[in-house]
């Protein structure tokens, strides 16, 4: 049932109609469908800020700041984390236990050496001046960084439940539905920060510097 | 779609009778079902009386304020600052923590589960969370009122850079807890957002199809989605003008000197401010006016005994209203010095969504044409809604234009307009709606008399009250002064007009006192209202008890055959057949569902 089709319905012709309809739900689990609705609002909230990002930098006061090499690790700890969610939600799908386990443990684990090395991002911006009134890209960054994270550390509570239920689950299939959840917010917070940290990287110095610190590991 | 059989795979559709599954049994303790409550109804009570008991601050403070503007200096204790705090907070709590979430938290949160046959929300410690944050967001604002220096005076638009400049008041504490509030406002919002949403969609009974959804369901979900593209404007203003007054950064902040003194900021953009606000702010305007809208569509229905006219074009038009109120956000910037260009496009844009919001008001005069109008109290209110929507909607034309706009802009004419048409009107539906539906909140009716008395004096009354107030604005009165005195070319006449909108406003706010005595005395002594005293049609009044029990629906959930309108159907024995109502068995049309598939309730 398409949208529009929905909405070409003429309810008031379909009394007695000898009609049973069903509801029309979406066939797509209610707890994803909300999760759905949440990453809506938190892209609305990153577009605004970023659209701010953009109008602000041209208002003649910007210094862009010199991302920290640590960002790059830090990138790497999300994707492999964002990997390993993916993993387990594998593991839950094919019924594999010890698969869907390690992938969940391994993912909480990267994701928090992700926070760790914004702390550590944020104590090298300092210590290099960086404050956060000095500039508005100083600004920014740290409101955005900061924004992200809480979000992720979100996404760590809902992963403790997970964990935590994962020491009474009969089967990998109780878990599925968490893991599945899990998994979708960590690839969208993963999008969110190649999206930031893109931003980041292009007002400083454009392709050149997106290219070549490419040995600290994209891959 | 031609669907005969009853399908019976393990798609989700079939087991909706499941709903109930861990976590959600019966509460036992007082605690538990009262207080600590996941029940979307005892949500929903709590949040319309927070919503109304902040809503009592606002209205205590316009009384203030109506005081001291009609007889200046009457009441010495309110100088200038005072003033203009009472105004910032009146607006505020009046926009935003009274009507979004009386519309949403309240009305959204009861209404929604029994008017598509569910069991409760789709999370429903989400939506018990929603509450307690919402109510934590009410002690921060409040809060404002002890701190030194009192509450924020910046208006409620809380523009930077005066917002934040000392001068302005409350700037110490008071700017730092509203902003803070209005976060706590926004986690709020979403996490009960995301459940509206998510259970028109997901949880709707058997046969309860998108374009059988009682127009009240239309109204909250569309205003629903606006409020959760629209609130994340407010959050990252708000965030970032927090963090502009507290950790001196220039996101808003222009390079600056106050009271002789250069301050620390430099190259921010108040600009940038006023578009994210406004970019929240317009959509705001149609988030309480959409369920205000399908509100009033359903009592119209029910108590005119006729099916709502154009159906299809009311969905239709509340979506249309939805998509064009997030581009017509900088109509509230006209004398901001933007482009003309812009300015003609926002010009545009805004005439272009009057076009489906009047559709929508020809279709509630078709359908009250010739219909069987009976003058109940909620039938009242929602009359008198219309009125005054088009009277406030009529000046909206006007100030959508940019020449009309500017010399208007900040004077009475605007304070006119936006009373009538964002603040008197969904307050009209608001009552209309609790004398519609506290029969089933409570199990007895509102008194009739005191309600009919409530409703002349808050109609005529609030005519009395903002009507005058475009004249005011055409003498170019300006809005936000704490007093007139010395103003060459206001004239006397206008000091008279302003004495008489007090004392009216006097009278408006006694009757409110009338309504919460009727509230407080018909809960426990009106008379016994029976499960469907107005004979409608949606399944809230199918439920088998009144006020309905956990889980609303007994051990059945309803079936719905048919759509929310069918009232006067010619050869149908009474003059309403309710949304759960089959032909009768016999003629062959509508197969009663076996009882394993939910069956028939009555
Ligand atoms: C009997 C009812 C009411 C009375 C007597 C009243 C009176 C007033 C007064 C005197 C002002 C200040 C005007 C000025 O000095 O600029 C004001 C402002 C305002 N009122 Fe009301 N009001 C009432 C109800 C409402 C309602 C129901 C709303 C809901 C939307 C509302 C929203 C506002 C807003 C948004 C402002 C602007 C605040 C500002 O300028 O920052 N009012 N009202
Ligand atoms: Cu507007």
């Amino acid at each position: 049932m398409t949208i529009f089709g929905t909405l070409a319905a003429k309810p008031w012709l379909e009394s007695g109609s000898g009609e049973f309809p069903p509801s029309g739900r979406l066939r797509i689990p209610t707890g994803r469908l909300g999760l759905i609705f949440f990453l809506i609002v938190i892209s609305v909230l990153f577009v605004l800020l970023g659209t701010a990002y953009v109008m602000r930098m041209g208002f003649g006061d910007w210094v862009p700041l010199d991302e920290p090499p640590v960002l790059w690790l830090n990138t790497l700890a999300l994707v492999l984390s964002s990997a390993a969610f993916q993993g387990a939600w594998i593991g839950v799908r094919r019924n594999r236990p010890a698969g869907a386990t390690a992938g969940l443990y391994a993912g909480g684990l990267f994701a928090a050496l992700f926070l760790a090395g914004q702390l550590v991002a944020w104590r090298q911006l300092d210590g290099l001046g960086y404050y956060v009134a000095s500039n508005p890209a100083n600004t920014f960054f740290y409101l955005l960084s900061a924004l992200h994270g809480l979000h992720l550390l979100g996404g760590m509570a809902a992963w403790g439940r997970a964990a935590a239920r994962l020491r009474h689950a009969g089967s990998a299939a109780e878990l599925r539905p968490a893991v599945e959840l899990c998994a979708l917010y960590w690839h969208f917070l993963l999008v969110v920060w190649l999206a930031l940290f893109g931003l980041l990287l292009a007002d400083n110095g454009g392709a050149d510097a997106v290219l070549q610190p490419l040995p600290h590991g994209m891959h | 779609m031609a669907q005969t059989a009853i399908p019976t795979g393990t798609y989700d559709d079939t087991d909706h009778d499941e709903d109930l599954g861990d976590g959600h049994h019966e509460p036992r303790s007082f605690i538990t079902k009262y207080i600590w409550s996941q029940d979307h109804k005892v949500i929903a009570i709590q949040y319309s009386i927070t919503a109304m008991a902040v809503g009592l601050i606002a209205l205590v403070l316009s009384w203030l304020m109506r005081m001291q503007i009609g007889f200046p200096g009457s009441l010495p204790f309110i100088d200038p600052e005072r003033y203009l705090q009472f105004v910032t907070m009146h607006g505020m709590i009046m926009v935003v923590y009274l009507l979004t979430a009386l519309f949403l938290g309240g009305f959204g949160n009861y209404l929604i589960p029994l008017m598509i046959g569910a069991r409760d929300m789709v999370f429903p410690y989400v939506n018990m969370l929603s509450y307690w944050v919402y109510l934590l967001a009410v002690l921060v604002l409040v809060a404002s009122f002890f701190v030194p220096g009192g509450p924020t005076g910046a208006g409620w638009t809380l523009y930077p850079p005066q917002a934040i400049l000392p001068g302005t008041a409350g700037r110490d504490w008071g700017i730092i807890l509203m902003l803070v509030s209005l976060i706590i406002f926004v986690v709020a919002f979403t996490m009960g957002g995301l459940n509206y949403v998510t259970t028109i969609l997901q949880a709707r009974t058997r046969g309860m199809t998108m374009m059988r959804l009682p127009l009240t369901v239309w109204g909250i979900f569309v205003a629903t989605i606006l409020g959760l593209l629209a609130f994340p404007a407010l959050f990252v203003s708000g965030l970032m003008m927090l963090l502009d007054r507290v950790l001196l950064t220039s996101f808003f902040m222009p390079t600056i000197t106050s009271l002789g003194e250069r301050l620390s900021y430099g190259g921010g953009s108040p600009l940038l401010f006023q578009h994210l606000f406004w970019f929240f702010g317009h959509p705001e305007v149609y988030i309480v006016a959409l369920p205000g809208f399908g509100i009033v569509s359903d009592l119209i229905s029910t108590h005119a005994r006729k099916n709502i006219f154009g159906y299809r074009m009311m969905v239709w038009a509340l979506l249309a209203i939805g998509v064009l109120s997030f581009v017509v956000w900088a109509h509230h910037m006209y004398v901001s010095g933007m482009n003309p260009y812009f300015g003609f496009f926002f010009a545009t844009t805004t005439l272009i969504i009057a076009v489906p919001t009047a559709l929508k008001v020809y279709n509630w005069v078709l359908t009250l044409w010739q219909a069987d109008i009976h003058f109940t109290v909620p039938m009242l209110f929602s009359l008198a809604f219309i009125l005054t929507f088009v009277s406030g909607g009529m000046s909206g034309l006007f100030l959508g234009n940019v020449v009309v706009d500017v010399p208007l802009s900040d004077t009475y004419f605007v304070v006119a307009h936006f009373h009538m048409v964002m603040g008197v009107a969904p307050v009209l539906v608001i009552f209309g709606a609790i004398y519609h539906w506290f029969p089933k909140v409570t199990g007895r009716m509102l008194n009739d008399a005191l309600g009919k008395f409530h409703f002349w004096v808050t109609f005529l009354g609030t005519y009395a009250i903002f009507f005058p107030m475009h004249y005011l604005g055409f003498v170019g009165i300006p809005r936000r002064y704490h007093d007139f005195e010395g103003i060459a070319f206001i004239p006397d006449s206008a000091r008279e007009l302003n004495a008489f909108i007090t004392v009216a406003a006097l009278v408006v706010g006694a009757a409110q006192l009338v309504f919460l005595f009727n509230m407080a005395w018909s809960g426990f002594r009106g008379r016994p209202a029976g499960s469907n005293p107005w004979n409608a049609t949606t399944l809230e009044w199918q439920t088998p008890e009144t006020p309905p029990g956990h889980g609303n629906w007994g051990p059945r959930q309803p079936v719905v055959y048919r759509w929310a309108y069918d009232y006067s159907v010619p050869d149908a024995e009474q003059d309403f057949l309710p949304q759960n109502y089959p032909r009768p068995a016999g003629d062959g049309l509508n197969p009663e569902a076996p009882p394993e598939q939910g069956g028939l309730l009555r």
